[in-house]
């Protein structure tokens, strides 16, 4: 299930879902505004119609990879406060490996896949978040 | 020549002064680099162009790439998600 979207989302909830597929085994991960240098907020920028191509791609390519029973991918755009959500990985598997290797996956590769721009806001100005070369390599590992 | 749209995201919008337009295919010009050269000798400002990335019809796309039948053409800096 892929979901770009204002909202926010509930964790548990997504979580619950995956159990429910009967899967032995759930990995997660949520990531969420941090309050580095003074950052109050951010706003998510995207490329409506790509984003959403982006994360499919990434999802069969998880499913073809591990023995998937599902995936989520909740990605928020807008503007997100310091502490907010931004984005939920879930998978679920037989077994924890698979789980846990796909959703390292997803998030590794769909910060470097997926047509997202985070801006951030500071007291006193707003600025571009500029992409880091640690995040290429940690895609690159999955190639 | 068949119509092109170019979308512009983040600093680049930014920089271009406008998210989006369309135009009539500029003739010779073949590839998405050649794009944005074009774009430039025309009074554009894509911004750096080793900050520079793009995406020929929702798929990234190197500045190497042929434009083919492309109808949608994007330009953006390195993505920053999740």
């Amino acid at each position: 299930m892929i979901r770009v979207q204002h909202e926010d989302f509930d964790p548990g909830a997504e979580l619950t879902a995956l159990e429910e597929t009967g899967a032995g085994a759930v990995a997660s991960f949520t990531g969420l505004v941090r309050p580095d240098d003074g950052v109050t907020a951010l706003t998510l920028d995207h490329y409506p119609g790509m984003t959403e191509r982006a994360l499919e791609v990434l999802a069969s390519e998880a499913q073809a990879r591990w023995p998937l029973s599902a995936l989520t991918l909740i990605h928020r755009v807008g503007r997100l406060e310091s502490g907010a959500r931004i984005v939920f990985v879930g998978t679920a598997s037989a077994h924890r490996a698979a789980a846990l290797e796909a959703c390292a996956f997803l998030i590794d590769r769909l910060k470097t896949d997926a047509p997202f721009w985070k801006r951030e806001h500071l007291p006193d100005e707003d600025r571009w978040v500029e992409a880091k070369g640690t995040d290429d390599a940690a895609a690159e590992k999955w190639r | 020549m068949a119509l092109l749209t170019i979308l512009y995201f983040a600093r680049v919008a930014e920089t271009m002064g406008r998210s989006s337009e369309t135009l009539d295919r500029p003739h010779g010009v073949m590839t998405l680099g050649a794009l944005a050269d074009w774009i430039e000798e025309n009074g554009g400002n894509l911004g750096y162009r080793a900050k520079l990335r793009g995406a020929i019809d929702q798929q990234m796309a190197g500045m190497d790439t042929p434009l083919g039948d492309a109808r949608e053409v994007a330009f953006f800096p390195p993505v920053t998600g999740g």
